[in-house]
């Protein structure tokens, strides 16, 4: 069947903001489901409030709304555009949830919308614990022993009769959230109570722990007709018990034979049919490594973070498909994109093996729990295409950007052999890495077996990189050990360390391509990988395809991880798409498969591979790009302009030297000088007694924060000589090489620009300003635009330095400028010769297409030919604020307390006529639930106090029970507020842990002048906040703004929905 | 241990330089290639690939290992092996042993670590060619050794692959009585049909009509087999008497091929083949899509099937070759497809049990 006639106008609900479990993947995948409609001449109403996605660019629908993601939002935008359908299923577990909310409220049959992708019955079976348990054992699917519980009672005596350890799965949560393995009653109390807490409906699953199974996940594909393939089958290497988004994951499987391969796959296609799943569909399977026994795991009828590796991993388009399948078509009558002349009805086969590695936060995080299991805690991942697992392993290891280019962590090399052996047993981020230092000690496979239960197929693959290591070493370097080591995915920087001996006979990298056919089919779609072998496809490409158009490398920005998100992508794209209208070729370089980016008809020619000199020198030496791109891929990119300025590469826009000045220190200061523009006192160091002396010379409080870095990592604030010792010492074990920045803390208004510069003019699109005052990350504050509360002198301050800087810097393309206004000054705090966390968001809300502009102007246009003129452009009409998103309840033991060090992985945006307005819509957005009533728990430090009071104040005026710790109760009291004054966590009960307990707090102020350690009180606080799902502010500004909301005699439903195409 | 230069020669005088594994030698074969990710162990023992250098597209290559369970037949017929990496250090709880001792025991001679998307590119563009491999020195004697490659053809493939003696299938309680007629069967048709509670009486291709008839059979199920469907004159001849006899029949494969030929259908060589388990294949009654599994270098031109003898049923989505007739005059219908899987997906399975139905609505 063809497009449904009966289908005009389609809501599309996306993720929302960007959080551990659900990340860009739904950006790429609601990115190819507008397009697919819109290719269908469908109309198109998104509703996202994530404004740092490519599907809520103006391109990508008819009408975008940028409004918190709730049912009574929905609702009003569905009773204003009055669409025919909605897409439920591309929109991760949130757009899910809140459609089949809406069918079963008969909300979409009072407005006549029909649901596509999936109805609530599909879903039931699926989500509800007990229905799909039901539905399996109906078509003799095994489970695993299991049962459905909403008390802590029932899961306790079901947990006698199957035996510990059990797994705790609450249901429909995101990533997991809240489930664990619990090894007694203890344990399981815990995880139980928990989970039944942040399980909307209350209840979790009890299951018998099947760790150590095999974990297999196939991709399935099924149309209205009942037509159903399999896209893809992965292999995690971790058995059961890790989250697979926590897992490294192979594809195709590599440890099952054929009859096990087709057990399962039948399983999934028996599974999926008995659902009634349209569309695209994840089943995880766990497999006794030593029978035929198998029991399903879990099944996820829509895409996920699985269907977009899996996409990336064949070639083949699931969301797209899922898309067409869901407005009626069949498999059969939709192309096959890559190969253009087959059909999405075929299964798609592939000729080398690839490796998903997570990656996780737990450089910014250094006290949080690291253990893995079934609660996902990696905010992001890479993806490495190679012909050997070997191969695959290293690129994957050098794309996650540890600082590492083999599993040669140098700190292990120091331990015994015994820590080693005791460390296997650490089911944690660094497990790869144990392994093959165990390895490298002589521990068998069959002990690291025994201990791990990862199979032996990839403990023999880990040795066979030990041993090759150990052959590197040893010498001599043959051309044939040079080529087998090059096999393995050896860079030729770790050959010559390993070896000590120059390469004489090196080799570049041939490019493979990524076809969905294993090459039975010619394919049209340029997607390439590298390996050392005898084709260069990509050279033969490339040959066939001789044009005259200038060839641009534009560099990716790698894994999503804390301080470099899905912004960065949204700016590749974006330069991809303007280098095209230029008529030049645009080429990317990414390892992200999660990314619009690394779809395969984003750019003209794709080449999914690390980012790391070595590599990206062998694209070049097959593209011989006319220029190369690194502003848009964040630190990532940034960090290749040095080596790409050696080899002689033309840098399209600023150049190496100026992106060096704005990072080095001296000549920044110089520069600074020259200009006339004042900045904080700083300093620069290496070592602690340096650091110790700086700080007192340049005066308490002081910012400390090694260079070259992104995100604020390990930066604080200190105030006296400890915190610069206990600091310096953990930078210092961090990155040696790098020196340390120390900077005078001016508490004053914190204000963002990001502008335009062709070398002669600039453009500011916007001035941001930030609601807390310096000292809190910029990416964990909540922004404004425009600047509410600058004055014009300082406006135009800011407007001459950033002037005035982009000119000293001879900025060609985008530059960001942070400054801190204080004591009516305006200092420059840092500069960024680059894209930045703010660009796509002002792009949608000012309507200048900075991106676009910017990559004009590096291929020689003028902002005056641009048409956007030049200087401030004007402000709209509207107000946008942007408020950050955490995960804090993903991560546990991390203080959840605000600094200068980024902990957001996501952000919304609120937009509106008034300030007022647009804060409320972005609290609402963020997860606030904006209760007018209850208890607020205040616990500040001595300093806050004076200014913490007159916001108490204004709750209790509102009516909210105050509740404080003793000496902020005392402080209280004393001005004449009714406070209960509640004991600390080590008091005897009841204390401010029971109140937080007992569901009496909405909101927790809460601020400390020591953090980061979990032992310590504030923390204890915070966390249990967190637990508690209890909305904890730790900064006075945030407070404030929050008071100021709920003051606002206003509910959502009042509010003014906003188009984005109209502003 | 160091692993010994292995070279690949081509008809069209490509050579291809890796390492040897499996037995050392020479060896002349037809050079096709199989897209399956797993499932090797079923195409080295499937009777089919007799006269043929199998190449595998997926990379890695024995990572589970040998078990016996999963062969198709007892032997490997492959005159060659080529595979990107085979794995020294297979896992699997049914492993045996490792696919390079697999191979130096059937006398197979392999080769590794060559481009074997290059290669596979080459067969798709060039069409299917011989091919030698040798541990040898190719370069010396290009001239003569193209000479030999190029003189290669397939001969005698069914005779060589049927079975000797007839043997029968007990299976307890069963209703229907098959005779398969082993054209090169693979184990698992057997194993499908004891399945769906058939005695089954495996009888070699050289049999004639009458001893077929002697056994009374209930239906017959005409098995896969290697080679030009057109080399097999005598067996097409008994099959246009069996057309006649009207007992309940059901061809896969070869056998597919070999009954349009007795009816008057003509066959042809594809460019590439089919080999591998993810085939689209269109049933046209219902206009369902199945994934199959693959596994033949000739098809049937259904522009000369004659109107009234059949009508096409299943067709390939990628392609449109025929991919199985449905008989008008007779209770016969044959796939081009497997539906007994092994290597490739089960979803066909249910022929089987259509072949059930037609005898029984033939008893």
């Amino acid at each position: 069947m063809p497009l449904r006639s009966d289908i005009k106008k389609v809501l599309v609900i996306g993720s929302g903001p960007i959080v551990i479990g659900q990340a860009a993947e739904f950006d790429y995948a609601g990115t190819q489901a507008c397009r697919a409609l819109k290719e269908e001449g469908l109309e198109v109403v998104l509703v996202n409030s994530n404004p740092a996605t490519i599907m809520t660019d103006k391109v990508m629908a008819d009408k975008i709304y940028i409004e918190p993601l709730n049912l009574d939002v929905l609702k009003r935008i569905i009773a204003k555009e009055r669409p025919d359908s909605i897409l439920s299923t591309l929109g991760g577990q949130t757009g899910l949830t809140l459609s089949m909310q809406l069918a079963k409220e008969g909300y979409l049959d009072q407005y006549g919308v029909k649901l596509l992708g999936a109805n609530p019955e599909t879903i039931d079976k699926a989500e509800d614990r007990q229905i799909f348990k039901d539905t399996m054992t109906s078509i003799g699917e095994p489970c695993i022993p299991s049962k459905v519980v909403e008390t802590v009672e029932d899961a306790l005596a079901f947990a006698e009769e199957i035996h510990y350890p059990v797994i705790v799965r609450p249901a429909f949560t995101l990533g997991g959230s809240g489930g664990g393995i619990a090894y007694n009653e203890g344990e399981l109390h815990e995880i139980a109570t928990n989970g039944l807490r942040l399980s909307p409906i209350t209840q979790v699953l009890i299951e018998k722990n099947i760790s150590g199974w095999k974990e297999i996940e196939f991709e399935v594909i099924r149309d209205s007709k009942g037509n159903i393939i399999t896209v893809c089958s992965m292999e995690n290497m971790d058995p059961v018990g890790v989250h697979t988004g926590d897992s490294i994951v192979v594809a195709p499987a590599v440890t099952l034979t054929d009859r096990e391969y087709q057990m399962l796959r039948s399983a999934a296609l028996n599974i999926v049919s008995a659902l009634g799943v349209e569309g695209g569909c994840n089943c995880q399977f766990a497999l006794h490594p030593d029978s035929f026994k198998y029991a399903v795991i879990e099944v996820n009828p829509r895409v996920s973070r699985s269907s977009a590796l899996a996409s990336k991993a064949t070639g083949y388009p699931i969301a797209k498909v899922a898309t067409k399948i869901a407005v009626g078509y069949q498999l059969d009558e939709i192309l096959n994109a890559v190969t253009g002349n087959t059909y999405a009805c075929f299964e798609p086969t592939i000729d080398y093996i690839v490796v998903k590695f997570p990656r996780w936060p737990f450089d910014k995080f250094v006290y949080a729990k690291k253990t893995l299991g079934t609660q996902m805690k990696a905010t992001g991942e890479v993806m490495a295409i190679g012909t050997s697992f070997e191969q695959a392993m290293m690129k994957a290891i050098r794309s996650v950007e540890l600082g590492v280019d083999t599993f040669n962590l140098p700190k292990l090399s120091q331990m015994s052999d015994a820590s080693i052996v005791k460390l296997l047993e650490n089911c944690d981020d660094e497990r790869s890495f144990v392994i093959y230092e165990a390895l490298k000690r002589g521990v068998d496979v069959a002990t690291i077996h025994e201990i791990t239960k990862i199979d032996n197929w990839f403990l023999n693959k880990m040795k066979n990189l030990v041993d090759m290591e150990r052959k590197l070493t040893n010498g001599p370097l043959s051309e044939e050990l040079y080529l087998q080591a090059k096999k393995y995915g050896f860079l030729d920087k770790t050959i010559k360390q390993l070896s000590g001996e120059t390469i004489t006979f090196p080799r570049h990298a041939v490019y493979k391509m990524v076809d969905t056919c294993a090459a039975e089919f010619a394919a049209q779609t340029p997607y390439f990988y590298s390996t050392y072998d005898q084709q260069n496809e990509a050279a033969l490409h490339l040959a066939e395809n001789d044009n005259n158009r200038r060839k641009i490398l534009v560099f990716g920005s790698g894994p999503i991880r804390i301080g470099q998100g899905i912004e960065f992508d949204y700016c590749s794209v974006h330069c991809v798409w303007a280098l095209k209208e230029e008529g030049c070729e645009a080429i990317i370089i990414n390892n992200n498969p999660e990314t619009v980016s690394t779809d395969f008809d984003t750019s003209d020619r794709l080449y999914f591979d690390p980012l790391t000199p070595e590599d990206i020198d062998h694209v070049i030496e097959v593209e011989k790009p006319w220029g190369v791109i690194v502003q848009f891929g964040g630190q990532t990119a940034i960090k290749l302009t040095k080596h790409l300025e050696a080899k002689g590469v033309r840098i399209l826009g600023t150049s190496a030297a100026s992106i060096d000045a704005a990072e080095d220190r001296q000549s920044f200061d110089e520069l600074l000088n020259q200009c006339q523009i004042p900045r904080p006192e700083g300093k620069t160091v290496f070592h602690i007694a340096d650091a110790v002396a700086a700080a007192n010379e340049i005066g308490y409080p002081v910012l400390l924060r090694p260079s070259y870095v992104l995100g604020g990592q390990n930066m604080i604030i200190a105030y006296t000589d400890a915190d610069v010792e206990e600091y310096m010492a953990i930078i210092v074990a961090h990155n040696i090489e790098n020196p340390v920045l120390i900077d005078k803390y001016m508490m004053g208004i914190e204000v963002e620009v990001d502008a335009i510069c062709d070398g002669n003019d600039y453009l500011i699109p916007g001035i941001m300003e930030h609601i807390e005052r310096a000292g809190i990350h910029s990416g964990d504050s909540i922004s404004v635009y425009p600047a509410q509360s600058l004055s014009q002198k300082i406006k135009d301050t800011i407007i001459d330095y950033t002037g005035k800087l982009a000119k000293a810097l001879n900025v060609i393309g985008l530059v960001n400028i942070q400054y801190v206004v204080y004591q009516d000054n305006v200092y420059v705090i840092e500069v960024n010769p680059r894209s930045s966390r703010t660009v796509p968001y002002i792009s949608k809300v000012t309507n200048v297409p900075m991106v676009d502009l910017a990559t004009k102007i590096m291929l020689g246009k003028t902002l005056k030919e641009l048409g956007y003129g030049t200087g401030v452009y004007p402000e709209g009409d509207y107000v946008a604020v942007k408020v950050p998103v955490f995960s804090f309840e993903k991560l546990h033991a991390v203080d959840t307390h605000l600094g200068p060090e980024m902990k957001s992985t996501g952000e919304v945006l609120g937009i509106a006529k008034t300030f007022e307005e647009a804060l409320f819509k972005g609290l609402v957005a963020a997860g606030y639930k904006m209760k007018k009533q209850g208890g607020v728990l205040v616990s500040v430090r001595d300093n806050d106090k004076e200014e913490i009071y007159p916001i108490v104040k204004r709750m209790e005026e509102l009516g909210f029970d105050i509740y404080a710790t003793v000496g902020t109760a005392k402080f209280f009291t004393q001005r004449g507020m009714k406070v209960e004054a509640v004991g600390k966590v080590s008091d005897p009960k009841p204390n401010l842990i029971d109140l937080l307990e007992s569901g009496k707090v909405e909101y927790v102020i809460s601020t400390s002048t020591k953090g980061r350690k979990p032992a310590r009180e504030g923390v204890k606080i915070r966390r249990k906040a967190v637990e508690r799902s209890i909305a904890c502010l730790t900064a006075i500004d945030t407070a404030k703004a929050l008071v100021d909301s709920l003051s606002l005699d206003m509910s959502i439903n009042d509010m003014e929905l906003v188009d984005i195409t109209g502003i | 241990m160091e692993k010994k230069k292995a070279y690949l020669l081509l008809a069209n005088g490509q050579i291809f330089e890796g390492r040897s594994f499996g037995q050392e030698g020479t060896t002349i074969g037809e050079v096709v290639f199989t897209t399956g990710m797993t499932g090797y162990q079923e195409t080295l023992t499937d009777p089919s690939y007799f006269g043929q250098i199998a190449v595998q597209t997926f990379p890695l290559i024995g990572n589970y290992g040998i078990n016996h369970d999963d062969f198709e037949s007892e032997h490997c017929w492959l005159n060659g092996y080529i595979a990107r990496e085979y794995c020294e250090e297979p896992s699997n709880f049914r492993s045996e042993k490792t696919i390079d001792e697999f191979l130096k025991e059937q006398n197979v001679i392999g080769l590794c670590d060559i481009d074997t998307r290059e290669l596979t590119r080459v067969i798709r563009e060039d069409g299917v060619m011989n091919g030698m491999i040798t541990t040898e020195n190719v370069y010396e004697q290009k001239e003569q050794l193209l000479q030999q490659v190029r003189e290669f053809a397939i001969k005698d493939a069914v005779t060589t692959v049927t079975g000797k003696t007839v043997t029968e299938y007990p299976c307890p309680g069963s209703q229907y009585h098959v005779v398969l007629l082993d054209l090169g069967y693979k184990r698992n048709i057997l194993q499908k049909l004891l399945e769906v509670n058939c005695r089954v009486t495996v009888m070699p291709a050289t049999v004639t009509v009458e001893d077929i008839l002697a056994q009374k059979p209930d239906g017959i199920m005409l098995s896969n087999g290697p080679g030009n469907p057109e080399d097999n004159p005598e067996i097409i001849a008994n099959l246009q008497k069996l057309t006649v006899a009207k007992i309940p029949i059901f061809g896969i494969c070869l056998g597919h091929q070999l009954m349009a030929l007795a009816n008057g259908a003509k066959t042809y060589k594809l460019k590439y083949g089919h080999h591998g388990g993810n085939q689209p294949v269109k049933e046209v009654t219902s206009g369902k899509v199945y994934v199959t599994s693959q596994n033949h270098n000739y098809a049937v031109d259904e522009k000369t099937l004659p109107a009234n003898v059949g009508m096409i049923s299943h067709y390939n989505v990628n392609d449109k070759s025929c991919e199985g007739i449905q008989y008008l005059q007779a209770p016969i219908f044959t796939v081009q497809f497997h539906p007994e899987a092994c290597s490739g997906p089960q979803d066909t399975s249910c022929l089987f049990m259509k072949f059930i139905d037609m005898m029984k609505g033939d008893k």
